[in-house]
């Protein structure tokens, strides 16, 4: 449902990690919301997150809702960037049981999720354990 | 302005009826409240509703509900807010009858989730969060809210049977409500031993998928008084917001939009929280309760899950929560949740609570959460004299 002209307007975010920065307060953004959420000023200067930062909470998904049938068990996760913004993605390439909170991750990019049996593959970033 | 009274209740059972559709479930609670406020007319009708469309292709939900239930040509409109809808739903309803645009509005919630399957279910209950930044990543609602209960024990040294007296004391007291979904006693064994559904959160953590509606009817407080019966006024009516995904918030492990409500809610009803005399709050998963408590300012940050492990929520504590059920053993049918904690609050302050009666309840606070903490409408009633 509309999935491929999601996947190129969110691509930016989605494939790099393409955030924002505020030009008042420098408050670096992501997701990108064009107005600051620390000072409301409009921020629409693009910003390139490191993609490192460190898992902030997990849990492991064994019921999925429709769409992720075919991932379970996956783990997801809200991960604190190391510039300051948090966001929820899912943790590959480690074993569940493996996770902890405060764990350093790197962003990669995998697929997210298909439309359907035919439909069109979604990708975006996921986040996988890091050496310190 | 003017003051605003509950002049009737009504509700169906909760649970799975496979035998009723959408629109008679509604009519069933809305009957139930007119006749409890004996009275035939209605100036509007507010709805109730999250998923009608996505779960049962039904949208439209003000004029359908409206013709069903014999009030066709009344003003009526469904509201929206996730989980939040019921209470969305009758905020509006005490804005027209404050404000003196109507006199007597009918508020229903109505939810009709069973004919869906458990993925339909669940991705559509995930509509209530973020989409493209929360959903996507194959965020279910129960693994936001593992979450957050995984970071909370972490923070604050909890272990996961610490949760228990939640689920205990909400499916103790749902034994006793006939309109309840539950009737089954959870012992700290069953707790233990439940089904994992998105760790650290179990099958008993959850409250469950049903089908219900609940209804009120308002008036003028003027009306009631001269009615002669018992008044439930409604002394505060307040919403609040707060960022819809949770990665999004300032600290995911305070509910700012919840706490937010609940202080709007105190400055109107010009009362504290040690004047709360019971609180039907929004225990959708156990880590919310906690939440919940600590946001309306009956336990300090970390200590919601400590108010419970020392028996404080329990009819005979220092404040009873859940004490019909609560949303997992009276069960959780999204959209009406919101009216049937409310109708929960009247039965209490009008003494017909029977064996979960809170003594001498005179002040009974709802609050009503939609998504994970977005959009919070606290109610608090008083009993007249
Ligand atoms: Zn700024």
């Amino acid at each position: 449902m509309g999935i491929p002209s999601k996947n190129w307007r969110l691509r930016n975010q989605r494939y790099r990690l393409v955030g924002e920065i505020c030009e008042k307060c420098r408050a670096p953004i992501f997701p990108p919301r064009d107005v600051c959420p620390e000072c409301e000023a409009p921020a629409q200067t693009p910003y390139v997150f490191s993609g490192r930062g460190e898992v902030y909470s997990y849990s492991t998904v064994y019921h999925p809702p429709a769409g992720f049938e075919k991932y379970v068990p996956y783990t997801v996760a809200l991960v604190r960037l190391e510039e300051g913004p948090m966001l929820t993605a899912q943790l590959t390439d480690v074993d569940p049981g493996e996770v902890h909170i405060g764990m350093p991750v790197e962003m990669v990019t995998r697929q997210m999720q298909t439309d359907g049996d035919e439909g069109v593959i979604a990708y975006g970033y996921k986040f996988r354990p890091r050496m310190r | 302005m003017r003051e605003v009274a509950i002049i009737g209740i009504g509700q169906t059972k909760v649970g799975e009826h496979w035998e009723k559709d959408l629109r008679h479930l509604g009519l069933e609670a809305l009957q139930a409240a007119m006749r409890d406020a004996e009275l035939e007319r209605v100036d509007a009708l507010y709805v109730g509703n999250m998923l009608s469309g996505e779960l049962t292709g039904q949208e439209h939900l003000g004029a359908l509900v409206a013709d069903f239930a014999g009030l066709r040509g009344v003003e009526a409109v469904k509201v929206e807010a996730a989980c939040g809808s019921g209470a969305a739903a009758l905020r509006l309803g005490y804005v027209a009858v404050a404000g003196g645009l109507a006199d007597v509005v009918l508020v229903v919630g109505v939810e009709k989730m069973t004919d869906a399957t458990g993925p339909e279910a669940t991705a559509a209950l995930a509509m209530a969060a973020d989409a493209d930044h929360e959903v996507a990543h194959g965020l279910t609602f129960v693994a936001i809210n593992a979450l957050l209960m995984r970071r909370y024990m972490y923070e604050y040294g909890y272990k996961k049977e610490d949760f228990a007296p939640f689920t205990i004391n909400a499916h103790a007291n749902g034994m006793n409500n006939p309109y309840a979904m539950f009737h089954g006693k959870v012992t700290p064994e069953a707790y233990a031993k439940a089904r994992m559904i998105a760790d650290p959160i179990n099958l008993l953590d959850s409250s469950p998928v049903a089908d219900g509606a609940a209804a009120v009817v308002l008036a003028p407080a003027d009306w009631a008084r001269r009615s002669g019966k018992p008044v439930v006024r409604i002394a505060a009516s307040a919403v609040a917001t707060d960022a819809v995904a949770l990665h999004d918030r300032r600290d995911p492990l305070v509910l700012e939009g919840a706490a937010l409500s609940a202080w709007r809610a105190y400055q109107q009803a010009e009362i504290g929280p040690e004047e709360v005399d019971l609180f039907e709050l929004h225990d959708a998963f156990s880590i919310m309760a906690a939440l919940s408590l600590e946001a309306a300012g009956f336990a300090r940050r970390g200590e919601g899950v400590r108010l419970a492990l020392d028996g404080e929520i329990i009819l005979q504590g220092r404040i009873p929560i859940a004490t019909m059920g609560g949303l997992k053993a009276r069960g959780h049918p999204v959209g009406a949740t919101g009216v049937y904690q409310v109708v929960e609050v009247v039965q209490q302050l009008r003494g017909e609570a029977g064996a979960n009666q809170v003594p001498n309840a005179r002040v009974g606070m709802a609050q009503n959460i939609g998504g994970s903490g977005a959009t919070v409408i606290t109610h608090v009633l008083v009993r007249e004299k």
